[in-house]
């Protein structure tokens, strides 16, 4: 008889803890007001990215089209990947002097790992890391970007 | 009478073969690409070999290209879900070599940040756990709390998985503004919802009948596997690194070790869960007296380690994470060996599944913590 009581009142806790789980989950499910999910796509012109986010790497020009970068190579030198290459050129400036000036700044989207150590060795602040973080394309030869917008030139009083 | 006697057949006169099942590398409860040589006879296991290599990436091998502060970045990439403990191991272990003290700052930040990552993987696991054992409502509970960690990471370090947080030398960026009142925000809150954990999965029937006295685990053995982190403490092997060689902050908070002498399935999911209640009293100690101060010391453009060899402990989500360097004075490492916790844990699950059923396998993996990147370095 013992034996028979104790295992209608195993059985009686078991279904008790079923329904204690239970509960937890039909609190949630009749107050689904307070639910987390969001709607991705649709969501996206009110999406908020935290501003540190990083996303992908760029340049920022202003609006002459100027940018700070020297091209002096320690964002390339500190990048782990290989995912920055830096072609530089030589420019006469106006007193006659020769000076190092940015060609093209090279950045494989692909192979970056978002590791920040570019930006922070960065000496002049040229390079920040930008909010973006849908990079999905077709063809990855679009992931390599030149950084440099044509026709750009270094801003005045920038130096390295 | 006797005549029937003679053809009864017992379950003791079938003879069956072992077999060789492979569990995995696409078994979804190996938690990646693990695969396991299960020798099974009927459903019972008897010998259970892994065998791994399957994402073998080389981070070892590749360190030794790199210089010091971009070591950080591959350690995230290692054991993903304590990326803040993994780089701040790397940073120590530099600091100590350079015989450098970091500001107090940097310290109770670092401290702050791993015991947030600790909960965050505490967290996943719980919910993977309950995965496992066929619960798929836990997996979406233990996401939701989770989010909310990572959207302090994401707020902070600039990123949600793969910090890169702490470098040789301090911190890669100041805490954000809101960093204190958000980690205030969620304390509170989870302190609400870790008690939701209890009743969804820790008191289930299901779940009890599967964990309680499956996978037993000696203190003995798991220091003679070299377990660590709470799988060893669920057997009563006392190896809190944060208690018994402080580093960081760890010195500063009251906190207690979680030990359990039980040491089956089910005191190994205990241990993980009171260790999310000891993180959250840490963090509430430490979050409002974040001294001032610089958040990064000023280093040189070139690290260059002295010549030797230097290591450092520390305690990550899932146990003791070393890192060792050999330098021979130059800008790269010589050679670093790092000392993952998942690799030792993995290797004693051949001890404790022996005799065991299949299904108990899955569940004694899960309390294991496994994650195979850390695993496969």
């Amino acid at each position: 008889m013992k034996s028979v009581i104790a295992y209608i009142t195993e059985i009686l806790k078991g279904i008790w803890t079923l329904l204690t789980g239970m509960r937890v989950t039909a609190k949630y499910f009749f107050t689904p007001w307070k639910h987390i999910t969001q709607q991705y796509p649709e969501n996206r012109q009110t999406l908020k990215i935290a501003e540190r986010f990083r996303g992908e790497v760029i340049m920022p020009h202003d609006e002459n089209n100027e940018h700070k970068c020297t091209g002096c190579g320690i964002c390339e030198i500190n990048c782990p990947n290989g995912s920055i290459e830096i072609i530089s050129k030589s420019v006469m400036t106006e007193e006659g002097k020769k000076r190092r000036a940015i060609d093209q700044h090279i950045y494989h989207l692909g192979m970056c790992t978002f590791c920040n150590l570019c930006i922070k060795a960065c000496p002049t602040g040229a390079i920040v890391m930008g909010q973006k973080f849908e990079h999905a394309v077709w063809d990855r030869t679009s992931l390599t970007k030149v950084l440099n917008q044509p026709g750009s030139k270094i801003m005045e009083g920038v130096k390295d | 009478m006797a005549e029937l006697k003679e053809v009864m057949i017992t379950t003791d006169d079938i003879k069956t073969d072992e077999y060789l099942v492979n569990m995995g590398p696409q078994h979804p409860s190996t938690h990646g690409v693990l695969r396991l040589l299960v020798q099974l006879e009927g459903e019972i296991v008897h010998n259970v070999q892994p065998h791994i290599g399957y994402i073998h990436s080389g981070i070892e091998k590749m360190t030794e290209s790199l210089s010091y502060p971009q070591i950080g970045h591959l350690t995230d990439r290692m054991d993903y879900l304590s990326a803040h403990m993994n780089n701040e191991a790397v940073a120590l272990c530099v600091e100590n070599a350079l015989q450098i003290e970091v500001p107090d700052r940097v310290k109770y930040i670092r401290t702050i940040m791993a015991e947030l990552s600790r909960l965050a993987s505490h967290q996943l696991w719980w919910c993977v756990m309950g995965m496992d054992m066929g619960a798929l409502t836990t997996f979406f509970y233990g996401l939701r709390d989770r989010e909310e960690i990572l959207d302090i990471f994401e707020e902070t370090c600039g990123a949600r998985l793969t910090v890169n947080y702490s470098i040789p030398g301090g911190l890669m960026f100041d805490i954000h503004p809101n960093f204190q009142r958000d980690v205030k925000a969620f304390i509170k809150k989870f302190r609400t919802k870790l008690p939701e954990y209890d009743r969804l999965l820790s008191g289930n029937v299901i779940f009890t009948e599967r964990t309680k006295g499956v996978g037993f685990l000696s203190r003995e053995d798991a220091i003679a596997y070299g377990v660590t982190g709470p799988t060893a403490r669920a057997s009563g092997f006392a190896c809190d690194l944060r208690k018994h060689q402080p580093y960081s902050a760890y010195s500063k908070v009251n906190f207690n070790e979680v030990l359990s002498d039980v040491g089956d399935t089910y005191a190994r999911y205990q241990v993980r869960i009171q260790e999310m209640w000891e993180s959250m009293n840490i963090i509430e100690q430490l979050i409002d007296n974040i001294p001032e101060g610089d958040y990064a010391m000023k280093m040189k453009g070139v690290i260059k380690l002295p010549e030797g060899e230097f290591y450092q402990r520390v305690e990550s989500a899932r146990g003791e994470f070393g890192v060792f360097i050999v330098s021979d004075g130059k800008k790269n490492p010589y050679r670093v060996k790092f000392r993952s916790p998942g690799f030792s844990n993995l290797f004693a699950i051949n001890h404790i599944a022996k005799g065991w059923k299949i299904a108990d396998l899955v569940a004694i993996m899960s309390t294991f913590d496994l994650v195979i990147p850390d695993i496969d370095r």
